[in-house]
């Protein structure tokens, strides 16, 4: 589809040739059998199917142009299924850049993307992003007709302009990975797939530009992450800290290609916050227990993620690293002097945690009172409750 | 005539050290630079990336062969180097004392100093 996508400039024009074609698929393959290539034969139907439309709507004048390349692809003769690959892997390309334009909101890029790239129908978007059907459908065809309105290129941004244009990429990949990671146990298994679909996505991603060292990064980072997947969530669906996780429930092998992965991503020095997230991710994979944990190490490597992308969230994230290798009244230093983050969730809990270490329990329990107050999820709230019930023995 | 300071040094990944210490670091090393800049002493200098970078030419009969690497198999490796115009050894010595560095080593070499000598003498007569 991406093929043509890129061709035909026309989103809902590509969708649906490929959606006839594999109408045409399913009268045919049970009858003819499968044939042998049946990704390219997808492609000649539906690049036929297109050009059969456009003549069909009469839109000619300005439509000439795609016409006449749609041609000239039909009379190519078929290509070897390797450079085929090649060429389908390219468009893919130029389209999660289009899908990932910085101008368009991040919901619609992960929509966008989702729908075009990960193959979900807009229902199971909808469902994925537990949004409804009808917002998502609108959010898509704003998202289209954006494009189409400022010709957004189809195409793989220069060099220079990369800087601008990955992060947008990234971002939107990161979000749509932590949308299946973050899912509560209740929550459908569409949404756990989507970590899945971002993981191919990314290693899509990787192949087209292996010199990014970002792409790899976050990868990497995705991998790590994921890697812990099955210790997450205890057997009722409560969350579990990080040092509670039983680390032999941890998947060796993501880890593994994580591990080198984020090597790779930081041979060439802290580029960017995925490699460093990365690399953090990698510090908690290599210790084989919770106390094994190189605490000094995560917190350079926090250090060097203020330095290179700072944040109110990303302070709180260093003084806890902090908190956990100089003491926790260093960590509470830290965290008292962020600006910003009153109505954040984490930096309470995060504070009540370094108070009860520093037995300061009326504190500790004003802080868990104060986390309550900013709509915890079920499982956050079970758990403030029991940490208040303890702090106010 | 010229000497070439060579700092040999444990190689440390970003990782090792905290970007207030790389800062603090190169504010100083550019301190220094621009002294010797200042002093007319400055040649040339710069930092390399880390050894499994590198690549080698071995030399023989045949064609030259390309290979990866070096890869280390000491900790201490050739980490940066200067090239100053100074009057003598003392005066490199001098310089060198003043690297701002607390730990490393500096290897101080008298460059061959052929070619350029030769062509201003020639230039001279």
């Amino acid at each position: 589809m991406a093929t043509l996508i890129r061709v035909t400039g026309d989103f809902d024009l590509a969708e649906e040739a490929v959606q006839e074609a594999f109408v045409v698929a399913l009268e045919r393959w049970p009858g003819e059998g499968v044939p042998s290539n049946p990704g390219a034969w997808i492609t000649r139907v539906a690049r036929n199917r297109a050009i059969d439309r456009i003549r069909r709507e009469g839109v000619l004048r300005d439509k000439v142009a795609v016409l006449e390349h749609l041609e000239a692809l039909r009379a190519e003769p078929e290509a070897e299924p390797g450079k085929q690959l090649g060429e389908i892997a390219d468009d893919r390309l130029r389209l999660i850049f289009t899908c990932c334009h910085p101008a368009l909101a991040i919901e619609a890029r992960v929509a966008l993307t989702l729908r075009s790239l990960g193959g979900l129908s807009t229902p199971e978007v909808a469902r994925a992003l537990l949004a409804s059907e009808s917002a998502t459908a609108q959010r898509i065809v704003r998202a289209k007709r954006k494009i189409a309105a400022n010709r957004i290129p189809y195409e793989v941004p220069a060099a220079e302009q990369m800087p601008e244009r990955l992060p947008a990429v990234l971002a939107t990949l990161y979000l749509i990975f932590n949308e299946g990671y973050l899912a509560a146990s209740d929550a459908a298994l569409v949404r756990t797939e989507l970590s899945g679909e971002a993981i191919r996505l990314c290693r899509a991603l990787v192949a087209m530009l292996p010199r990014e060292p970002e792409v790899c990064g976050l990868l990497a980072l995705m991998l790590l992450t994921d890697a812990r997947r099955a210790a997450r969530l205890d057997r009722d669906g409560e969350l579990v800290l990080l040092e509670d996780q039983g680390r032999a429930l941890w998947d060796r092998e993501l880890i593994d290609e994580g591990l080198e992965l984020s090597h790779a991503a930081a041979a060439r020095g802290p580029t960017g916050p995925y490699t460093v997230q990365a690399r953090i991710a990698a510090a908690h994979a290599e210790a084989a227990s919770a106390d094994e944990t190189d605490w000094e190490r995560i917190a350079r490597l926090y250090a060097w993620h203020v330095e290179i992308a700072p944040g109110p969230v990303v302070e709180l994230n260093r003084a806890a690293a902090v908190a956990m290798c100089e003491g926790p009244q260093r960590g509470l230093g830290l965290i008292d002097a962020i600006d910003g983050l009153d109505g954040y969730l984490p930096l309470h809990t995060a504070r009540a945690d370094l108070l009860r270490r520093l037995d300061r329990s009326e504190e500790a329990a004003e802080a868990y009172r104060r986390a309550l107050e900013l709509e915890p999820n079920p499982g956050e709230r079970r758990f403030i409750e029991r940490r208040l019930a303890q702090a106010s023995e | 005539m010229q000497f070439m300071l060579a700092l040999i040094a444990e190689e440390r990944s970003w990782e090792d050290v905290t970007p207030d210490e790389v800062k603090k670091n190169l504010a100083e090393m550019g301190q220094f630079n621009a002294e010797l800049t200042e002093a007319g002493a400055w040649v040339m200098g710069g930092g390399l990336q880390e050894r499994a970078t590198g690549t080698t030419v071995h030399y023989g009969d045949g064609e030259p062969l390309v290979t990866d690497g070096p890869f280390a198999e000491t900790k201490e490796q050739l980490s940066g180097f200067w090239i100053v115009d100074v009057e003598s050894l003392d005066e490199a010595l001098a310089w060198a004392k003043r690297i701002p560095f607390t730990s490393n080593h500096v290897e101080i070499r008298p460059m061959v100093s052929g070619g350029k000598e030769l062509l201003e003498k020639a230039e001279r007569s």
